[in-house]
């Protein structure tokens, strides 16, 4: 079998062995199209490299960890990144490399080249669900070819596609992927041609940039665009954007640059120009005799065809699945750099300020109405900022997973998340509450006296002066309506608790090492590049991790007016609420859902014995279990004990160092508690959902954080 | 296997694509197993199968009625320890007798037609594993335990 086609030679037997992109510039050529020349690899490569490695079996393993209906977006992202990574790690056996070597170095010799994926099928399904597989621009020499084939094979089972495996017909056995190996031709105007206007099928659309393509694709470069009347070839409409920016190649990748005055004064085709491409996707439409949605750039006045492909329209689905909308919010670099702005200067402190301003209220001050007004106001500040927290906060928390692909390929770690190492070092918050719990439990360890005196009631004037300190800095321990008020009382028998056993340390890690590590893979401006991504990242995790008790404290707010009413009205009925607030109100009461699993059924009883998770925190403890709804809960925990949780929320972190190991119904690796699990070295397993109704409290369970189990009894 | 059975649905399944078992039993202190061919009654709290008395497994089972039985859909793939499910029914087996031996026969011969021959042999053996307990193996880790009600 074949393992490289070039263009010419691909015949129509060929094309599910070359994928649906690299068949179709194989027909363009055919008919005589500019097409830039190219290679097919085919499916058969990928087949032998995943089947000769072993690496099919390691996939079967990660996909089969779980039940893809089960798996949250970051799993799945978690499990694309441990897939790609085993992809990155294993060396290609030697008798295919040096088959592909022999096919692709001359081409390769040649200068620049893309790197695209050509799924089989890919023309047909997969083009509705734009960004499923990777395509790498401007890839030099031969041994970067083949890394780079590995990374596009890898995307097989990117996030994105894994999400629509079932659209795609995704499965280990059956599923390959082609590759394109193709000359870049540094186009000076580039663009795309709709031969069928998905508004109005009586029209064509041009849309033009000045540069490479990847500006408009990626929509960094905003486009010119003609409307064309279909028959006659007629520019009915031009408009022009701003045109200020334009993407050229760099000595890697491309890169985004200003574009000079004179050819910013002129639109990037002329209108003869335009007609060309019109002409060349009615032409596309003739030989495939559907509409065309082509890509083509100009090098001089020679126009090149780039891509060609149907066009798709994609009925949206109607659900309640919130995970596409997760996959969709990847971001660029740039975009990120912007949004990290707006979080830290302007949300941030906005959110704080609104918080404190509520907290200066008296609410024993105002009588029954303006009760009922400063929760229905608190509702809506709770409303405004939880949009907010999705629509700008969870997106950040891509910059950590931008870097942690970037590191990933540069550093090729034996543990795909050792770049969280690097993220880590910023200051979280919720560390750093646990560290002044940590230090009023160490006045206690240190003071018998004042132990004993604390165990009978007596609070010395100095120790309570301490403890009303901490809460000024870091707030109530507790903002939920179980535990009407933080009693001091609770926070003494809390910090009893943490003084009976030794201080629990952070992990130390060498981060300057790390990070020598990973800056030593770039050079010149990559080096910039890598240390500002960095940055980016570290934002991005303190962000996400800080955001969470910012957002707490306006819950609290809001809760703390819902406590004192219970207190004024014991058994009064609430006012009638505007139906916004009292969703909320519902929402913020609610407590922990546990996962529902029928125990009974059929005359027999269902008890788990062992549960598969991940492994978020390597290790291995025993314990008797609690289970963690809520900040209440938190407060009884007993050192030793194993946490049981829906996810640890940086409002109950104060617990994590009495734990012997955690066990979460949320799953992935970036998640807080699996962050604040290996910040402490706690052995942690997430993404069992079934972990608060198949384990009670008391039940004895050990916790394998290195597999990823938990054994119950 | 389909993903979204729950736990008894699982075994249903499993007893529907295979035919054959791996019967445990004991010699004294030492151990010994060996293929069945089995069939499951509806509730699933029977396990029929038939052995010749002149067996091994046919003289360990009359000296120590408690056995395990081992049910999996492996299929002599690398990928199996990560996709294969496996079930493993413990309890306690007895030669049936009588009617009872007949009506096993006859659930027995429908999932196993061509055994006519050997069930109706009289050196054959009708036994059945009353279970007490299966425990479910999927994704080469995850364990279920599904207890019979009394």
């Amino acid at each position: 079998m074949n393992v490289a086609i070039p263009f010419s030679a691909v015949r129509d037997k060929d094309r599910r062995m070359v994928g649906g992109k690299g068949f179709a510039l194989a027909v363009m050529v055919r008919q005589g199209f500019s097409v830039p020349p190219g290679i097919c690899v085919t499916a058969e490569a990928y087949r032998r490299f995943v089947d000769e490695t072993g690496l099919k079996v390691k996939i079967v393993r990660e996909l089969n960890r779980k039940r893809f209906e089960d798996m949250r977006w970051e799993e799945m992202w978690d499990t694309a990144l441990r897939i790609r990574n085993l992809f990155l790690k294993m060396a290609m056996p030697p008798e295919l490399a040096s088959a592909l070597r022999r096919e692709l170095s001359a081409l390769a010799g040649e200068g620049p080249v893309a790197v695209r994926s050509s799924a089989p099928g890919e023309d047909t399904v997969a083009t509705s669900f734009a960004g499923l597989h990777e395509s790498y621009l401007n890839i030099r020499g031969i041994d970067a070819v083949l890394e780079h084939i590995r990374l596009v094979w890898a995307s097989l089972w990117s996030d994105a596609a894994l999400l629509y495996r079932r659209e795609l017909g995704l499965d280990v056995e059956g599923s390959a992927m082609g590759v394109v190996v193709q000359k870049i031709i540094p186009g000076d105007r580039s663009g795309v041609v709709f031969g069928m206007n998905p508004n109005d099928g009586t029209q064509s659309v041009v849309e033009a940039v000045h540069g490479l393509n990847e500006g408009l694709v990626s929509g960094q470069v905003e486009p010119d665009r003609w409307i064309i009347q279909r028959e006659s070839g007629r520019v009915l409409s031009h408009s022009a954007p701003v045109r200020d920016r334009y993407v050229v190649l760099a000595e890697e990748g491309v890169r985004v640059e200003a574009l000079p005055a004179n050819r910013a004064a002129k639109a990037p085709l002329a209108e003869p120009e335009v007609g060309d491409v019109h002409r060349m996707a009615m032409r596309g439409e003739t030989i495939f005799g559907k509409p065309q949605d082509m890509e083509w750039t100009f090098q001089d006045n020679d126009i090149f065809l780039l891509q060609s492909r149907p066009i798709t329209t994609v009925p949206k689905k109607e659900t309640d699945d919130q995970r596409p909308w997760y996959l969709s919010l990847r971001r660029t670099f740039e975009n990120l750099k912007e949004l990290r702005q707006r979080i830290e200067e302007r949300l941030i402190p906005e959110m704080v300020r609104e918080a404190d301003l509520l907290a200066a209220v008296d609410l024993d001050g105002v009588d029954a109405a303006g009760l009922e007004r400063e929760i229905v106001r608190r509702a809506e500040a709770y409303k405004r900022w939880k949009d907010v927290y999705w629509e700008e906060f969870i997106p950040m928390a891509h910059g950590m997973r931008l870097f942690g692909l970037v590191y990933n390929d540069a550093v090729r770690p034996d543990d795909p998340y050792e770049f969280m190492d690097l993220l880590v070092k910023g200051d979280m918050v919720s560390l750093e509450r646990n560290r002044a719990l940590e230090d009023l439990a160490d006045t206690v360890r240190q003071d018998d006296a004042l132990r004993k005196s604390l165990g009978s009631g007596i609070l010395p004037a100095a120790f309570s002066e301490r403890l009303h300190e901490f809460t000024a800095t870091y707030g109530e321990l507790t903002v939920v309506p179980r535990a009407p008020q933080q009693s001091t009382d609770t926070l003494v028998a809390f910090i009893l608790e943490m003084a009976g056993r030794p201080r629990k340390e952070e992990r130390r890690v060498d981060a300057g090492i790390l990070r020598e590590r990973f800056l030593s893979h770039f050079e010149g401006d990559k080096r910039m590049e890598a240390e500002e991504l960095l940055e980016l990242g570290r934002a991005s995790h303190r962000l996400r991790d800080n955001d969470n008790l910012f957002f707490d404290k306006v819950k609290g707010q809001l809760l703390r007016a819902l406590n004192v009413r219970a207190r004024k009205q014991p058994e009064g009925q609430p006012g009638a609420m505007p139906p916004d607030a009292a969703a909320v109100i519902k929402e913020v009461t609610a407590t922990l859902e546990a996962g529902v699993v029928s125990k009974e059924p059929g005359g027999f009883s269902v008890t788990a014995r062992q549960i598969v998770g991940q492994p978020a925190s390597v290790g291995l403890a025993s314990g008797v279990a609690r289970i963690v709804a809520d900040q209440a809960d938190a407060l009884q925990f007993k050192s030793g004990e194993v946490l049981v949780c829906d996810a640890i929320d940086p409002s109950i972190t104060f617990v994590v160092p009495l734990a012997a190991a955690i066990v979460e119904r949320r799953g992935g690796m970036l998640i807080h508690g699996s962050i604040i699990a290996r910040e402490y070295g706690i052995p942690c397993v997430t993404g069992v959902p079934e972990a608060t109704a198949m384990i009670k409290t008391g039940d004895y369970v050990t916790v394998d954080g290195f597999l990823g189990i938990v054994i119950i009894g | 296997m389909d993903e979204d059975l729950d736990t008894l649905g699982k075994v249903h399944e499993l007893f529907l694509v295979q035919r054959l078992a791996v019967l445990s039993t004991r010699s004294g202190e030492q151990p010994y197993s060996n293929l069945v061919c089995f069939a499951a009654s509806d509730d699933l709290r029977h396990i029929l199968f038939a052995t010749t008395r002149a067996t091994r497994k046919y003289a360990n089972l009359m000296r120590e009625a408690r056995v395990a039985l081992l049910i999996d859909d492996r299929s002599k793939d690398p990928a199996d320890t990560f996709r294969a499910t496996a079930v493993t029914a413990l309890g306690s087996a007895r030669e049936l007798e009588g009617e009872e031996a007949a009506k096993a026969r006859r659930i027995y011969l429908e999932r196993h037609p061509h055994l006519e021959e050997f069930v109706s042999s009289p050196s054959t053996a009708m036994l059945q594993l009353d279970v007490e307990k299966y425990i479910l193996v999927t994704r080469f880790q995850d364990v279920r335990e599904l207890e019979v009600n009394p």
